[in-house]
Order: C-alpha cells, then sequence, then structure tokens
C-alpha cells in the first residue's frame, strides 16, 4: 500500500466557526483503489470536512493535496475539475428532464449554432450506463426512476470525467438491499479502476462490507485510521464515541399497567386495513414492516392527521374520536415525527420555543407567555435528556441530529402523554445518540408510558420492543412477543412470505 | 484575535446591520444637508410615514406567518372612501360610519384570510387578484367619483389625520400606539409565537397541534384592521379621497417590511425592526426630495430598495454576496 501515491491527502485541516472548532487537525489519506470509510457521531465534523473539501469552506489551517500538489478549492465545480467528484445523500437531479441531460446538465454537447447534439450525447450516456449495468438509457425521464436508480444517474454523472477520487455520503440511505448491492458493485467497480473511494456511513454492516479503512472522527478531531479487516463493529464504535455499545435484546420485563390505547378494525382508504391492537401502560410495542406498509399512516390517523374511514380508537376503554393534532394531544397521545427536520422542528427557532411550542398557549401570566416556566421546562428536560446545547437561545438548525431529536423528544415528553408514538426514531443519528434514545424508550415504558414504536431498522425494533407487530402492504401480518420473534420470521412476515395469521 | 472580532463585527452586522444602515445613512445625509435633521423636518417626516407605518405593522405578520398581502394599498382606497361616503349620509354620520367602515374592511380582511388560511392558496395570486377587485368594488362604490366631505368645519373626524395631543400629531400617536400593543403581541403572547412557527414551519406546527389555517386567517385579520386604521387617518387628514389613494402603497409597504428584515419566507421579523424600515424608507424619500430629485423618483427608488434588501437578506444568510447554489 505504501508504494502507492495517495489520490488526495488532506493535511492538518483545522475549521472554526464562531464559538466552535469543527476541524481540529484533521489528516486523512485515500490511496487510488482503496474504499476508505469516514465515520463519526453527527456532529463530528464529517460534513465539514466534506464542504472544505469541496471548496464549499476554506480552511483556516491546513492543506489538500491532490497527486502530491497542494491545491485550493474554490467550489464544487473546481474539486470536479480536479477529480474529486461528490455523490450526495440529497439528489440533486432535474426530474423532468431525461437521464441523458441530466449527466451531462450544463457541458451538453455541441454542434453548428450551438445546438444540443443529441445523437452525440445519446452516446456517451449510454456508453456510461453500460459501465453501469442499470436498466434504464438516455432518454428515460429521471422523475419516472425509482430513487436508487435516481442515485445511478447521481453516480453516472461522476463518470463523465476522470475521477480520481469519490466521495459517497450516506448513499444507502434510501436504497433497499437488492439496489444497496447494484451499488457495492459499482463501487467495487471504480475501485478496480483505481479510483479512491471515500465512504460516510452509519451503517456498520455496509463498512465492514465493503471498505479497507476506517478513518474515525470525534468532536472534529482525528481519531486514527485502522483497517477494516483488524477491527471490529465493537472497536470501531469505541473510537467513534469513547465507550461501548449496548446492542443485546430488551429483557427488561417490569410490570405492565392497563390498556392505554386500543385500535379496533381501524382502516384508511388503501393506506392500510383492519388494523387491530392495543398497547398497555409499560408497554413498547414496535411496528415493523417496508416502506409503504401502512405503519406512519397508522401513527398519523392516532394523531389525528389522517380521518380513518373504519373502524374505533379507545382510550383507557373509552371510545374516542381524534380528528385534529389538537384533539390527540388533549387526549394524551404525542407524535415523534419520522421527518425530524420537516415535521418535528421549527429549525429557524431556537430549543426551548421549540420545546415549548405544543404547549405555548397554556405556559402563560396573564394574557403572555410566561418566559420564567418556559425556561424551566427547557432546563428540566435538558438534564433529563442530557441535550448538548450552548444555552436555549441556540437556534435549533444548528445541533447535529442526536440532539435535534432529544428536543423533539423532549417537547412531547413535557406533554405528559399517555401515549407516546416515535416515528423512525434513530433516523440520521449516530451509533452514540442512537443508543441513548433507544435507553430512553425502555426508560420510559418502564415508568408507564405506553410506547408504540414505528422503525424500519430491525436491530432498533428488537432491542425496544415488548411485542412487535409486523406489517405487510397496509395489513397486520403477526405480533410477536419478544420471547418468540426471530430475525427470520420477522423478515418472512413483512415480506408477505407465509406467516402464521395474527397471534 | 483580529480574525475572531471580524467575526463578532460580522455577526453583528447580520443581525443589527438595519440599524446601523440606518444611523449610516442619517448621518451621511445630516452632514451634507443639515436641513434634513432640522426637527420640523424629521416631524414631518414621521407625520407623513405613519400611514404607510400603520398598514407595514399588519403586513409584518402576514409576512412573519409565511404569506404575502398585496392588496393593502387597494384596500385602504376602500376603506377610505366608504368611510367619507358614510360620513357624509345621514343615516351614519361620523360616529357610525367609522365601525362600519372597520368592519367591512376587515370583512375583506376575513375573506382574503379565509382563502389562503383556510382553503390554503397562494397568498401571491389571492392578494394580487384581491388588488384589483377590491379596486373594481371601490369605483362601483364610488360611482368613480372622489369624495368630499362638503363642511368641513361641521365635523370633528379631522381630528385622525389633523389633530395633535400633547403636541404630537394624532397619526403619529396612533402608529406608535398600534405598533407598541403588536409589538407586545407578536413577542409576548402565544398567538405571537405560533405566527413565527407557521410561518417557520407550517408542517410542524401542525404536527405541534397548531391550528395553521387559522393562525394564517388571524394575521390577515390584523393586516386590515391596520389598513382601515390607515384608511381612516388618509381620510380624515384630507377630507377627501381619490379612488387611488392607496394605489401602489403595497409595494411601499413591503419595502418597509423587507427592509426592516423580515425574510419573505417566513418565521422572521418583528414590529420593531419594521417601524425601522418604514422609518428608512421615509428618509430616503424625504432626503430624495431635499437632494431636489422630482418626486416620481422614488417610485423607482422604492423598487431599488426593495431589490437591495431581498438581496441582502439572502446573501447574509448564504454568508456570500454571490452563490449559484440557494
Amino acid at each position: 500500500m505504501t508504494e502507492k501515491t495517495p489520490v488526495l491527502r488532506l493535511e492538518g485541516i483545522v475549521k472554526t466557526f464562531p464559538g466552535v472548532r469543527a476541524l481540529d487537525g484533521v489528516s486523512l489519506t485515500l490511496l487510488p483503489g482503496e474504499v476508505h470509510a469516514l465515520m463519526g457521531e453527527n456532529g463530528a465534523g464529517k460534513s465539514t470536512l466534506m464542504k472544505v473539501l469541496g471548496g464549499i469552506y476554506q480552511p483556516d489551517e491546513g492543506q489538500i493535496i491532490v497527486d502530491e500538489q497542494p491545491v485550493v478549492m474554490s467550489g464544487p465545480l473546481e474539486a470536479k475539475a480536479k477529480g474529486i467528484v461528490f455523490i450526495h445523500q440529497e439528489l440533486s437531479l432535474a426530474t423532468e428532464l431525461s437521464v441523458a441531460e441530466n449527466i451531462y446538465l450544463g457541458e451538453l454537447p455541441r454542434k453548428r449554432f450551438g445546438l444540443v447534439d443529441w445523437a452525440q450525447l445519446e452516446a456517451n450516456t449510454n456508453k456510461i450506463l453500460k459501465k453501469l449495468n442499470v436498466g434504464f438509457n438516455a432518454k428515460t425521464r429521471v422523475g419516472s426512476l425509482s430513487i436508487a436508480n435516481q442515485q445511478m444517474v447521481e453516480i453516472a454523472r461522476a463518470l463523465t470525467v476522470d475521477a480520481k477520487a469519490v466521495i459517497f455520503d450516506e448513499p444507502t440511505a434510501s436504497l433497499t438491499d437488492a439496489e444497496k448491492v447494484v451499488l457495492f458493485e459499482v463501487i467495487a467497480d471504480l475501485q478496480s479502476q483505481g479510483v479512491g473511494i471515500a465512504y460516510i456511513s452509519h451503517r456498520m454492516e455496509e463498512i465492514f462490507k465493503i471498505t479497507d479503512r476506517i478513518s474515525v472522527l470525534r468532536d472534529g478531531q482525528y481519531q486514527g485510521t485502522v483497517n477494516t479487516a483488524e477491527t471490529d463493529e465493537e472497536g470501531v464504535t469505541q473510537m467513534m464515541i469513547g465507550r461501548k455499545l449496548d446492542l443485546s435484546r430488551n429483557e427488561s420485563h417490569h410490570e405492565l399497567g392497563e390498556v392505554a390505547i386500543e385500535v379496533r378494525g381501524l382502516s384508511c382508504g388503501n393506506l392500510y386495513e383492519d388494523v387491530s391492537f392495543e398497547v398497555r401502560r409499560g408497554e413498547v410495542v414496535g411496528f415493523y414492516g417496508l416502506v409503504g406498509a401502512g405503519r406512519t399512516e397508522i401513527a398519523e390517523t392516532l394523531f389525528g392527521l389522517r380521518n380513518p374511514s373504519a373502524g374505533t380508537i379507545l382510550m383507557d376503554g373509552e371510545e374516542v374520536t381524534i380528528q385534529s393534532p389538537a384533539d390527540a394531544i388533549a387526549r394524551g397521545i404525542s407524535l415523534v415525527p419520522e421527518d425530524r427536520k420537516g415535521q418535528g422542528l421549527v429549525l429557524g427557532m431556537n430549543c426551548r420555543d421549540n420545546m415549548t411550542l405544543p404547549q405555548v398557549g397554556d405556559l402563560t401570566a396573564g394574557p403572555f407567555v410566561s418566559d420564567g416556566a418556559e425556561v424551566a421546562i427547557f432546563d428540566q428536560y435538558r438534564d433529563k435528556l442530557d441535550i448538548r446545547t450552548p444555552g436555549w437561545r441556540q437556534t435549533v438548525g444548528n445541533l447535529s441530529g442526536g440532539n435535534q431529536q432529544k428536543i423533539v423528544i423532549g417537547k412531547w415528553l413535557s406533554m405528559h402523554p399517555n401515549v407516546l408514538i416515535v416515528d423512525e426514531p434513530t433516523r440520521g443519528i449516530d451509533v452514540g445518540s442512537k443508543s441513548e434514545i433507544h435507553n430512553l424508550i425502555r426508560e420510559l415504558a418502564a415508568q408507564g408510558y405506553a410506547v408504540i414504536v414505528v422503525s424500519s431498522e430491525m436491530p432498533e425494533v428488537l432491542h425496544v420492543s415488548d411485542r412487535i407487530v409486523a406489517m405487510y402492504m397496509g395489513r397486520i401480518i403477526r405480533t410477536f412477543t419478544s420471547e418468540e420473534v426471530t430475525e427470520d420470521n420477522l423478515i418472512q412476515a413483512i415480506s408477505g412470505i407465509g406467516g402464521g395469521k395474527a397471534a | 484575535m483580529a480574525e475572531k472580532n471580524l467575526d463578532a463585527v460580522g455577526r453583528f452586522l447580520a443581525r443589527q446591520g438595519i440599524l446601523v444602515a440606518f444611523v449610516l445613512f442619517m448621518v451621511g445625509f445630516s452632514l451634507w444637508n443639515p436641513r434634513f435633521i432640522d426637527i420640523d423636518n424629521v416631524f414631518g417626516v414621521i407625520r407623513s410615514s405613519a400611514i404607510l407605518g400603520v398598514m407595514a405593522l399588519g403586513v409584518t405578520f402576514v409576512v412573519i406567518g409565511g404569506n404575502l398581502d398585496l392588496s393593502v394599498g387597494s384596500l385602504m382606497s376602500f376603506s377610505a372612501i366608504v368611510v367619507l361616503d358614510l360620513h357624509e349620509n345621514p343615516a351614519f354620520g361620523p360616529y357610525l360610519a367609522i365601525p362600519a367602515m372597520f368592519a367591512m374592511t376587515m370583512a375583506i380582511g376575513a375573506l382574503i384570510g379565509f382563502l389562503v388560511g383556510y382553503l390554503r392558496l397562494n397568498s401571491l395570486i389571492v392578494t394580487l387578484g384581491m388588488l384589483s377587485a377590491i379596486h373594481g368594488l371601490t369605483l362601483t362604490w364610488s360611482g368613480g367619483q372622489n369624495m368630499d366631505i362638503a363642511n368641513q368645519d361641521a365635523t370633528w373626524f379631522g381630528v385622525f389625520g389633523r389633530g395633535t395631543a400633547l403636541g404630537i400629531p394624532i397619526p403619529v400617536l396612533m402608529f406608535g400606539l398600534l405598533a407598541a400593543v403588536l409589538a407586545i403581541l407578536l413577542a409576548k403572547t402565544p398567538f405571537g409565537r405560533k405566527v413565527y412557527a407557521v410561518g417557520g414551519n407550517g408542517t410542524a406546527a401542525t404536527f405541534s397541534g397548531i391550528p395553521r389555517a387559522r393562525v394564517v386567517f388571524f394575521t390577515y385579520i390584523i393586516s386590515s384592521f391596520c389598513v382601515a386604521t390607515a384608511g381612516l387617518i388618509q381620510a380624515s387628514r384630507t377630507m377627501g379621497a381619490q379612488n387611488t389613494v392607496g394605489q401602489g402603497m403595497e409595494l411601499e409597504v413591503l419595502a418597509a417590511v423587507i427592509l426592516g428584515g423580515a425574510s419573505l419566507l417566513g418565521g422572521s421579523g418583528t414590529v420593531f425592526k419594521t417601524v425601522i424600515g418604514v422609518l428608512i424608507l421615509g428618509f430616503i424619500q424625504n432626503g430624495l426630495l431635499l437632494a431636489g430629485l422630482e418626486f416620481y423618483v422614488q417610485f423607482v427608488v422604492t423598487w431599488v430598495i426593495i431589490i437591495l434588501a431581498v438581496w441582502l437578506d439572502i446573501a447574509t444568510k448564504r454568508g456570500k454576496l454571490w452563490s449559484a447554489i440557494a
């Protein structure tokens, strides 16, 4: 390995923002033909590092070296011209244009009079697509492609230049297992052509499957680089968070209380049908299934965001109608929604105001909002949930994902709900915060909350749930107790394969 | 260390830039022409800004709530014409004319609020359409004629536009009082907080149990109340009005609100900043007149100010003056 010339080197990169040292002397070497994982908790500095590399931020100290030549990056276009290509987690495609137009956007081949040379464009594009082995062609409209295939278009875009290094930022976040396989083949292919690959992801199994080396950042500081073959999940986790992680099954069995919420024959158009279940106080019920199985829609119905077309909801044995979130809140139902930034938070508002938003109408002294009462609530839940922020005046948009999620959870805990619904509680959150949130969910149940957890991550569901409801295509296939459930029978149930009747 | 100080200065400018610009502008203009800060001139500017200012207070709520209101100029003409006409109607007289005009103006505000809040139609389209529709309504009411109070000495109606209390013109007092009340409403009450939440992220507000439609509806009610107040001052000051008295004011109002730093994307801005925005606009227009430029130049200048203010707003958010990606 040592004889090879690194395609890309970062040396002693320092980047400070007012009050924060986001990157503190980070160095990284990317060799040709290696897949190099970059890991770290949210807020560890990964995205800042990528922005420095892409020329969006200028480093305060340190150097970027491409092919042993120090360079100054002025922006993403210059980075691309130097052979450094980014594949972003969020797609940036023009959905109404064709695949070919997207790939060559801004550099369409021209012929006389500046007209687009369509034949040339199509030929070039198909050549690239062939390398990627995809099932669509140059003329396909991007909007008609699946998310995975759209990601392929992003990758194809990267291949139009002679890439030296390709940086993947959480590329599998929205991919199915089959689609991941294709992505990994593409990565292996790039690798064999001598391209250096930087791979940012939170998903351990992927990291151990495809990477050669792992570099870890913690709090903006470089923690070291290890060969993937010589470490394991625990080792990496320890580097990332500086302690061990508990990933065992849930085995705590405290006493369960009364049924807090019961649902009988609930249906909502063709989103889900004939759904029945109950949740007791002190119990965590996990809802597991594929995307589109109807889990989030059930949660939204219980929270008054959708009107059911049939069925009844009972709380403490009494039939209730919930027509708006305000109704739900009045009945003691809280929902931590799946889209933290879109649904959970007003990003431009400060921490305290976000946390007290659902009850701001009640926190009054005379006609005015009581500052003191608000700060008291914020302080209480900041301490309880260990939210790390300089103070309540901090804008929520500036917090890391894990801390943002804790603000949302704090917001709903402070309502003292009877039923707490959490939808994808750890999506896009680093491992450290993830396990904190899992422990918190268990703890809440032990305190007597009835908790519903909707999740697409099997380890999460297995870890936190007392019972697991498996859904497929809008129907409950089976309900497992934590003793019966295995990874196999759970997967079968959510794929609609066999699976017994509801237990 | 010097760099850190620069950073701090940068952040201060980003947050309080509008105040700094205001002070610099005032100092610069005063040095150039001492008449500019003559006490009479200053009071003159504040007084002539009062009508615009009252309207801008209401539009501040609408903009923070994430919407636009381009109908305020047209609606102000309507309220001025209506109150003058009812004043002359023996069945009404000044005592009934004023509440009747407020009720009608706010009914139109309620209609806009319903369309934008509950039906969730695009506020730009709705209020642009209302601008035209209300103008038609005004002309129908007046038959295209100007409205005048025939016997101006026989009524106390002029007090809102011409009167003074403790040496301060009533329009300025009304502007100040309304600004104080609305500033408290926006900054200190649950309703104000909800306006910020709805404008900042309407979906998250809904997911927090805030009735988004109702909040938006009330921002338009507030806006129309302010417009009615402005119409009253206008009608009272001139004791007569043309059908087009408020024409074009929607842009000036918007300029003042944006100049004050409210983001067109919603969720940010304050009443105090809007007041500063109103004063800056007033003093700029006054400065141009003192500089001997034609009155009509201000239409161009207003537009340039809007563009500059929007640009600065976006640029401070991006951290640079120009960017290919938002």
